[in-house]
C-alpha cells in the first residue's frame, strides 16, 4: 500500500515537470523581490484579467492537432484594426468595445481563413508556417496603416495621423474605451480589486470551449488532432475541421486583444501585437500544456504563474544582482526557453512513440 | 524548343515568387533610373550588402544538405562569433591581428556550439526549424544577461557611466573595422570594391565546393536527401547531421565577424534575435528548397535579396518620400519562406 502513493507522486512530478519547476521559480522570485504579497497579487490579477482571453484562444487549435498557434498574431491585428476604427469614430464605453469586436470579426475570419489554408498546405510544420505568416502579415499590416491610413482608409483625426497627412502615428489613445469592461463591475477584496466583468467574459469563454468539445465538431477536432489519417477514414472532413479551429482561434484572439488593450488604454499601432503570440504561448506552456494537449485550466494556471514571474523578475534582479535589466532579460529568456523546451520535449516524445510503433 | 516553351519552362524552374522578386527588382531599377537615383551609389551599397551577408547565407547550405533544413538556429553561431569579437577586443588586439584572433576564437567556439546544437537537433527530427528558432531566441536572450554581467574591463567596450556591462553597440573604428574590406580594395569612380572580403567569402565558398566532392561531403548530402538509403549504404546519418550543423554554425560565427568588420559595429544584446530569417530567405530566393541547396543558390539569393533591399531605400524615398524598405524586407523574405514551407511533401513525422 505504501508504494502506490509514492509512485503516483513520481508520476505526478514527471507529468507536471514544467508547472512545478515554474512554481518553484515564482516562489524564489517572490521572496527575492521583497515586495508585499498584496501588491503582487493585485498586479498579477490585473494582468491575468486582461491576458487570459488571448491565452485561451490557443486551446482549440492544439486540440485540433495544429500545435501552438503562432498565427494568433493575425487575430490580434484584426482586433487592433477594430480598435483603430473605434478610436476614429469616437464610440465610447461598452458600445465602443462591441463596435470594435464587430469591425474586427470579419477581418479575423478572413485572416483566419488565410492562416487555415496555409496550415492545411503545410501539415506537419504548421507552427513554423504560422510564425512566419505572423511576420509576413506584420509587413502587410504596416503597409496598410503606414501608407493606407488617410489615403485609402478614411481616418481623419489629426491626433492619429502623422504630420505628413497619411499613415498612423505609433500611439493611438484609446481613452474612449479605456477600462469600459474592467470598470463595469469592480469589487474590492481587501487590498485587491477584481474586474469581475472581464473575468465573467473569460469565464464565459471557458464554458464555451468546454461545451464545444462535447459537440460533434469538438469531437471531430479531437479525432483530427489525434490522427489525421484515422479521422479521414472515419469520415471526418479533416481539412474543414482544422479550418474551423483556426477561424475560432483567430476570432477569439481578436476579441482577446481588444479586451487586453481596453485595460492598457493606449494602442501602439506597430508593436502592441509584436509579442502577443510568444507571450501567450509561453504562458500556456507554463501551465503544463504541450504541443498536443491543452486544457482551459492549464491556460489559466499558466497565465497566472507567467505574469507573476514577469512582475517579480525585475525587482528580483534589482535585489539580487543590482540591476533591473537582468530581470527583464531573464523573463524574456524564460519565455523563449519554455517554448524551446516544450517543443523539444514534444518531438522527443513523438520520436520515442514512432520507434515503439 | 520553341521560344514559348523555353519561357514557360524557365518560369516554372524559377518559381512564381522568385520571378516576382526579379521582376520587382527590374522595375525598381527602371523607376530609379527615371527618378534619377545615382546608379553608382546603388551598385556600391548592393556590393557592400552582398559581401557583408554572403557568408551568413552560405551557412544555410551545409545545414540544408545534411538534412536539418534551413538553420533557424543560426543565432547560436552568431553568438559564438560575437564572443570571439568581444574577447579579442577585450584582450587588446587591434587591426588585422585582432580580426584574426576574433575569427579563430569565433570559429572554434562556433564549432563547439555547433556540435552541441547538432546533438540537440538530432533528437528533435521533424521539428528542427521550430526548435532551432526558439533555441536561438533563448540563447540570444540568455546571452543578454551574460553581456551585462561578465566582468569586461576595456573602456571602449563597457558603458562610460556606471562602468558595468558591455555596450549595446560597440564601434570597431579603434579596432579592426573594414580590415578585410580595405584589403586590396579597388576604387572605380564612386564604386569601391571590397576585394579582400569578397576573396575571403569566395575562398570559403570554393573550399565548401571542394568538400562537396569529398567522401564526407557526398555522404552528408546523401544523409540529407534520403535517410533510409544513406543508412543502408552504411552512412552514420546522425554523425553527418552533426557535422553539417557544426559547419553551418561555425560559418555563422565567422559570418557575423565578416559582417561586423564591414559594418563597423558589433551589435550585442537583442540584435542577433532575428538574424537567421534574412539568411534563410536569401538562400530560398536563390533557388534552394528546405531539402536541397547549393553554394550558387546562396550567392545568387544574397545578391538578389540584398540588391532589392539596397535599391528600395533610395527609390521609395524618391517616389513616396518614405522608407518602405523595412516593409518590403518583411513581406519578401517571409513570403519566400512561407512559399517554400507550403510546397513539397506535407504531413508525417519527418516532414521537414
Amino acid at each position: 500500500m505504501e508504494a502506490k502513493p509514492k509512485r503516483s507522486l513520481r508520476l505526478f512530478i514527471r507529468d507536471n515537470g514544467v508547472p512545478i519547476m515554474f512554481l518553484a521559480l515564482c516562489g524564489l522570485g517572490v521572496v527575492a523581490s521583497g515586495k508585499p504579497l498584496g501588491f503582487l497579487l493585485q498586479e498579477t490579477i490585473g494582468r491575468m484579467a486582461r491576458n487570459s482571453f488571448i491565452v485561451l484562444s490557443l486551446v482549440v487549435p492544439i486540440v485540433a492537432g495544429l500545435g501552438l498557434n503562432f498565427a494568433i498574431v493575425l487575430g490580434a491585428m484584426a482586433g487592433q484594426a477594430g480598435l483603430i476604427a473605434v478610436a476614429e469614430a469616437k464610440v465610447t464605453g461598452l458600445a465602443g468595445i462591441f463596435t470594435a469586436i464587430a469591425v474586427s470579426f470579419p477581418l479575423a475570419l478572413l485572416l483566419g481563413w488565410g492562416a487555415g489554408s496555409i496550415m492545411n498546405k503545410a501539415k506537419g510544420r504548421e507552427m513554423i508556417a504560422g510564425m512566419i505568416l505572423g511576420f509576413f502579415m506584420n509587413g502587410v499590416y504596416m503597409l496598410v496603416f503606414l501608407f493606407g491610413a488617410g489615403t485609402i482608409l478614411p481616418i481623419k483625426d489629426p491626433k492619429m495621423i502623422l504630420p505628413q497627412g497619411y499613415g498612423l502615428r505609433n500611439t493611438v489613445d484609446l481613452q474612449v474605451i479605456k477600462w469600459a469592461l474592467d470598470n463595469l463591475l469592480k469589487v474590492r477584496l481587501g487590498p485587491v480589486s477584481l474586474p469581475l466583468a472581464t473575468f465573467a467574459a473569460t469565464a464565459l469563454l471557458t464554458w464555451g470551449i468546454s461545451k464545444l468539445f462535447s459537440t460533434k465538431l469538438g469531437q471531430d477536432m479531437r479525432a483530427a488532432g489525434q490522427d489525421m489519417r484515422i479521422a479521414e477514414v472515419a469520415g471526418i472532413q479533416v481539412d474543414r475541421t482544422r479550418m474551423v479551429a483556426m477561424l475560432i482561434s483567430t476570432v477569439l484572439a481578436a476579441i482577446g486583444q481588444i479586451l487586453f488593450l481596453q485595460n492598457i488604454g493606449t494602442l501602439n499601432v506597430y508593436d502592441s501585437h509584436g509579442q502577443t503570440g510568444t507571450f501567450a504561448i509561453a504562458a500556456l506552456l507554463v501551465g503544463g500544456a504541450t504541443v498536443t494537449k491543452a486544457t482551459v485550466g492549464q491556460a489559466l494556471l499558466g497565465t497566472f504563474m507567467f505574469h507573476l514571474l514577469f512582475i517579480v523578475s525585475p525587482y528580483a534582479g534589482q535585489n539580487l544582482l543590482g540591476s533591473a535589466m537582468v530581470g527583464e532579460y531573464f523573463r524574456a529568456f524564460v519565455a523563449y526557453a519554455v517554448i524551446a523546451f516544450s517543443l523539444a520535449l514534444h518531438s522527443l516524445q513523438r520520436g520515442k512513440m514512432a520507434i515503439r510503433r | 524548343m520553341s521560344l514559348r516553351e523555353r519561357v514557360s519552362k524557365s518560369v516554372s524552374d524559377l518559381g512564381l515568387p522568385r520571378l516576382t522578386v526579379i521582376l520587382f527588382l527590374v522595375s525598381l531599377f527602371i523607376v530609379g533610373g527615371i527618378q534619377g537615383v545615382p546608379l553608382g551609389d546603388l551598385v556600391n551599397s548592393s556590393i557592400g550588402r552582398f559581401s557583408m551577408n554572403a557568408l551568413l547565407t552560405i551557412s544555410m547550405v551545409p545545414a540544408i544538405q545534411c538534412g536539418i533544413g534551413p538553420n533557424f538556429g543560426l543565432p547560436v553561431g552568431i553568438i559564438a562569433g560575437l564572443i570571439g569579437l568581444v574577447l579579442s577586443m577585450e584582450m587588446g588586439f587591434t587591426g588585422f591581428p585582432g580580426f584574426m584572433v576574433a575569427s579563430a576564437l569565433g570559429l572554434s567556439l562556433g564549432a563547439v556550439f555547433g556540435v552541441l546544437y547538432g546533438h540537440l537537433v538530432n533528437r528533435v527530427k521533424g521539428q528542427e526549424m521550430m526548435v532551432g528558432t526558439y533555441v536561438g531566441f533563448a540563447v540570444v536572450s540568455g546571452m543578454c544577461m551574460f553581456w551585462l554581467l561578465m566582468p569586461f574591463r576595456h573602456p571602449r567596450l563597457i558603458w562610460t557611466l556606471g562602468g558595468e556591462g558591455l555596450r549595446v553597440t560597440i564601434s570597431l573604428s579603434d579596432f579592426f573595422s573594414n580590415v578585410l574590406d580595405n584589403l586590396l580594395a579597388i576604387k572605380i569612380g564612386a564604386i569601391k570594391f571590397p576585394t579582400g572580403l569578397v576573396l575571403c567569402v569566395g575562398l570559403i565558398a570554393a573550399l565548401y565546393r571542394l568538400f562537396e566532392y569529398t567522401r564526407a561531403g557526398i555522404a552528408m548530402d546523401l544523409a540529407g536527401q534520403n535517410e533510409q538509403f544513406a543508412r543502408a549504404a552504411g552512412i552514420n546519418v546522425e554523425r553527418m547531421r552533426v557535422t553539417g550543423t557544426a559547419m553551418s554554425t561555425a560559418m555563422g560565427a565567422l559570418g557575423i565577424i565578416f559582417y561586423a568588420q564591414s559594418y563597423g559595429f558589433v551589435q550585442l544584446y537583442t540584435a542577433p534575435l532575428m538574424m537567421a530569417f534574412p539568411a534563410v530567405a536569401a538562400v530560398l530566393i536563390g533557388g534552394a528548397s528546405p531539402k536541397t541547396a547549393s553554394i550558387s543558390n546562396a550567392l545568387v539569393g544574397t545578391l538578389l535579396f540584398q540588391t532589392l533591399l539596397a535599391i528600395t531605400v533610395p527609390v521609395s524615398q524618391s517616389v513616396i518620400s518614405g522608407d518602405i524598405s523595412e516593409i518590403i524586407r518583411l513581406i519578401v523574405s517571409n513570403g519566400m519562406v512561407l512559399y517554400a514551407l507550403t510546397r513539397g511533401p506535407g504531413g508525417g513525422n519527418n516532414g521537414s
